[in-house]
């Protein structure tokens, strides 16, 4: 199985983006006929690497050999004219056109000016044959299942005849029977000679599909073994690596009652039956991987998303919510994980974003008290140490940081009795994210109940009071006492 | 307060290409002016009472055209009044003048001035008068004079551009909301139809046609004006419970309206209303203000006041700028949205009622093409299609400014398959305009 030449070589890739170094160095070399589990925590790297190597992003420095002979990756062109296939998470499908259309995009077959349909037909029947599948070739891939999707993809690689095929997360939305399936084409692949890196965060797959592993840590790698030596601990002990730092304040910690509970909480796929309690001052960590199901329990419990069963209760009253008006008027808040989308009106000055929903009670008669919305604004920009040049700047044109500290703002002065926060400190430097520790820790100590959705596991155990752990929409773990919880012990219960 | 200038620039910087055209027409339509009527009038008799003191005897001659009737009125009621002596009103032919000048001449009185309009001051008659009526002692022709004055400028004019973009601006209010929300509201034409059909109808129908009392007719109007406002919260209904496009929701309904128009209308245009409905769109009560023009003008005070004041306002904008952070943060997305669409179709009702008043009659064949029109004045008033922005104001600017330069080219005797084309690039510039100052 082992060939003289790799089939790809990637060496010293460096890449970064404002304000942040993505990649700082990256090794990776992937042989023919081999699979290639590609590891990391979230941010650790993986999506930026497979994106220059699909050539959406081009290396600050650098370089990438296919058969030890270096080769420019600059445009997405270039990455199909090297052999390169990457299959998103999302696919990159155009929903209205059949699987045939799809397969032959911008490489149609054409037969003096004409898409030669009989032949591009036969060509595509012949590619899933040899995947062993039946597709209807005829209806729009919108109609056809998630797996289905996802050979039609396999499919275009192989039309092209790629002969580097990149998986992210390609399990993460089929069921256990299409993930077989999946792997059994998988190790056609590899007799066809094909190498294929797989982005996964389920390890047992790891262990059931990969050749050998590469794992990345904050834009470097920092191991790469066979699989056949390795175990699970030592993997997620080279994902987490770091230790802790003192980068979180001290508490004193005071719990009161339960002042946010929720039991049985169901929305589809995404969250299958959460139930937990949040009491006063205390500070609930919410973890686990990407696609968990984190996200969609806050947005039920904010009313984002209907639900399909569960119960909320707020003191122990039974909430009907059904909408984010209802909840805000019952006293609970979510500060969103993406601001841009979700957490701010970006046109639109920062005053106004913060007074948006505080208007119910910055407003007499249907009239916006201004003088008093400038005037708690003016409050908070002291109190957060917010840096605006004034307040009828643009939300959009702040820095990270204040972005979100214009979001803390708007939610802190609504006076909410549980505030949900997910992923408080992405994309926020150090300074900043200890100011937000901090107001954690003020909001905790002043009663309220607060929920932190968070992918840091460093933040995760020093911020926390208990800690729950989510995998594919459940709750699969709690760690009462968070001060003696390990990286470790979270991973394992994450990746169930 | 550098800062502030420069940000009312931005948000107002169309009334300044307003202000430049004004400026373009006013020089391009500068042209001899002849005052007539009462200032006609003012002018002679103070020229009179210079050169021939306080008690003249005068000659009026003017012309049976209808405007020179308040000349020759206001000219025998000021000197009567100054204890001059009008010894005849001639009104008509200079045949008429020769004969009231012969009598003068044969009973031997003195005349010291004749008082004539540019037109009755030219006749070939008064050009010789020492010679054919000696015994009238040199009457000497006083004529107003005349004076230069852009026409574009001319009080008239001002308001005949205001009475006439009043109904477009009026409806441009609410599609300027529904547009800041990130939608658009196709159907405001064909409702403004149906509403000049409906009132019609009505007060034909059930208020008693030409004899229908004022209540009768008031009614009338609410009536259609709230079956225009169900409409909108249908359209509204659509928009949010079904999440159809604005676009196809009020294509639907554009198609709708107007044929709903021209079923009820029978195809033809209804006209038994009183004389006294056109009170509304003709009359002019304030100060000689055009009624719709006030209505226009208190319609946009308060939508201003809404949007740039009130919760419901901002709520507008947050729902245009972000529907997703605007419902997160606890704004009632759907219940702002169908408020823009009700207000829409219900000033689009307004319009049509209007529009009935204008023209004292309802047909279905109003309003053709009023949506695109409406929605000229939004964009080239600088609020954007996106959705998020835009001001009240802006929007009356981009009315006017369509007004102004169809006025304008009117006065310029371009002709109107070329208006068409100016007005299509005068759009697309002021979107341009705006696009590269908010790239700046």
């Amino acid at each position: 199985m082992s060939a003289a030449e790799p089939l790809l070589e990637m060496r010293g890739i460096v890449k970064s983006f404002p304000g942040v170094q993505a990649l700082r160095g990256v090794d990776l070399s992937l042989r023919t006929g081999e699979v290639l589990a590609l590891l990391g925590e979230n941010g650790a790297g993986k999506s930026t690497l497979m994106k220059v190597l699909g050539g959406a992003h081009r290396a600050d420095e650098g370089t990438l050999s296919i058969d030890g002979r270096v080769t420019p990756f600059d445009s997405p062109l270039d990455s199909r004219n090297a052999g390169v296939a990457v299959i998103y998470q999302e696919f990159n499908l155009v929903p209205g056109l059949t699987a045939v259309e799809n397969i032959f995009l911008g490489q149609e077959v054409t037969r003096a000016g004409f898409v030669a349909r009989k032949q591009e037909r036969e060509r595509a029947a012949a590619l899933f044959k040899r995947l062993g599948v039946e597709i209807d070739l005829d209806v729009p891939c919108r109609r056809l299942t998630t797996a289905q999707q996802q050979l039609v993809e396999i499919a275009k690689a192989l039309a092209f005849d790629a002969r580097i095929i990149v998986m992210d997360e390609p399990s993460a939305a089929l069921t256990s029977h299409e993930v077989e399936r999946l792997f059994e084409i998988i190790r056609d692949l590899k007799r066809h000679g094909i190498g294929i890196i797989y982005i996964s965060h389920r390890l047992d797959e790891v262990f059931t599909v990969a050749d050998c592993v590469t794992v990345l840590r904050d834009g470097r790698n920092v191991g790469e073994r066979p699989v056949a030596q390795i175990t699970r601990n030592q993997m997620i002990e080279l994902m987490v690596g770091r230790e802790l730092k003192d980068e979180f304040p001290a508490r004193a910690v005071t719990l009161g009652a339960p002042r946010l509970e929720v039991s049985g909480l169901r929305r589809g796929r995404a969250v299958r039956d959460v139930s937990f309690a949040v009491r006063r001052g205390e500070i609930l960590a919410l973890t686990g991987l990407v696609g968990a199901g984190r996200t969609e329990t806050a947005r039920l419990i904010f009313g984002a998303d209907p639900r399909e069963a569960g119960e909320i209760r707020l003191d122990g009253n039974v909430l009907a919510l059904r909408s984010p008006q209802d909840a805000i008027a019952a006293g609970i808040g979510l500060l969103t994980e993406d601001r841009k989308l979700q957490g701010l009106v970006l046109r639109h000055s920062v005053r106004e974003n913060f007074g948006l929903p505080n208007l119910t009670w910055l407003s007499r008669r249907g009239f916006v008290q201004l003088g008093q919305e400038r005037t708690h604004f003016a409050r908070y920009v002291d109190q957060l140490r917010i840096k605006v040049p004034n307040q009828e700047q643009r939300a959009g044109n702040l820095s990270g940081g204040n972005q979100q500290k214009v979001v803390l703002a708007k939610w802190l002065a609504r006076n909410c009795d549980v505030l949900i926060f997910d992923e408080p400190t992405r994309g926020i430097d150090v300074g900043a994210k200890y100011e937000i520790y901090l107001l954690l820790n003020e909001l905790a100590a002043a009663g309220k109940a607060i929920v932190m959705i968070s992918s840091e596991l460093p933040e995760v155990l020093g911020m926390a009071d208990r800690i729950l752990v989510m995998h594919e929409g459940r709750v699969t773990g709690e760690i009462a006492d968070a001060r003696r919880a390990t990286q470790e012990q979270i991973m394992q219960l994450a990746v169930a | 307060m550098k800062h502030s200038l420069s940000r009312f620039l931005s948000d107002y910087g169309m009334i300044f290409v307003l202000l430049l055209l004004c400026a373009f027409f006013s020089v391009a339509t500068y042209s001899e002016q002849s005052p007539a009527g009462e200032a006609a009038a003012k002018q002679v008799i103070s020229a009179i009472q210079q050169q021939f003191g306080k008690t003249p005897r005068v000659l009026v001659a003017a012309s049976d055209q209808p405007g020179d009737t308040a000349f020759a009125a206001s000219i025998e009621r000021e000197l009567a009044a100054s204890g001059g002596q009008v010894l005849k009103t001639v009104r008509g032919q200079p045949k008429e003048a020769r004969e009231a000048l012969a009598k003068i001449n044969a009973a031997g009185g003195k005349l010291d001035a004749i008082a004539c309009t540019q037109v009755t001051g030219a006749w070939l008659l008064f050009s010789d008068l020492k010679t054919d009526f000696p015994a009238l002692g040199e009457p000497r022709v006083i004529t107003p004079r005349s004076y230069r004055w852009p026409n574009f400028l001319k009080s008239e004019n001002m308001l005949n551009i205001a009475n006439q973009i009043a109904v477009i601006a009026i409806v441009a209010v609410g599609m300027t909301m529904v547009i800041i929300t990130g939608g658009i509201d196709l159907s405001v034409g064909s409702l403004l139809a149906l509403s000049a059909v409906l009132t019609a109808g009505f007060i034909r129908d059930f208020a008693g046609g030409v004899n229908a009392s004022f209540g009768g007719m008031l009614l009338a109007c609410v009536a259609a004006i709230t079956l225009c406002g169900i409409i909108g919260a249908f359209s509204g209904a659509m928009i949010t419970r079904f999440a159809i496009p604005p676009f196809i929701v009020t294509l639907a309904m554009m198609l709708v309206g107007s044929g709903l128009a021209y079923i009820l209308a029978k195809g033809q245009s209804i006209y038994q209303i009183p004389d006294s409905f056109v009170w509304l769109g003709r009359g002019a009560d304030l100060m000689s203000l055009p009624n719709a023009v006030v209505l226009m003008l208190v319609l946009y005070a308060l939508a201003h006041v809404l949007m740039s004041r009130m919760k419901l306002g901002r709520y507008l904008y947050a729902v245009g700028g972000n529907s997703e952070a605007a419902r997160l943060s606890g704004v009632p997305v759907k219940r702002v949205l169908m408020f823009a669409y009700i207000a829409s179709a219900l000033l689009a009702g307004l319009g049509g009622v209007i529009m009935a008043s204008q023209l004292k009659s309802g047909s279905a064949t109003y309003g053709n093409m009023y949506e695109l029109y409406v929605i000229a004045a939004v964009v080239v008033g600088g609020t954007s299609l996106s959705g998020g922005e835009g001001k009240m104001l802006g929007t009356l600017t981009g009315a006017f400014t369509i007004a102004v330069i169809q006025n304008g080219m009117n006065l310029t005797n371009v002709e109107s398959y070329t208006q068409k084309v100016v007005l299509g690039l005068v759009i697309l510039g002021a979107v341009l305009l705006d696009k590269i100052r908010h790239a700046r």
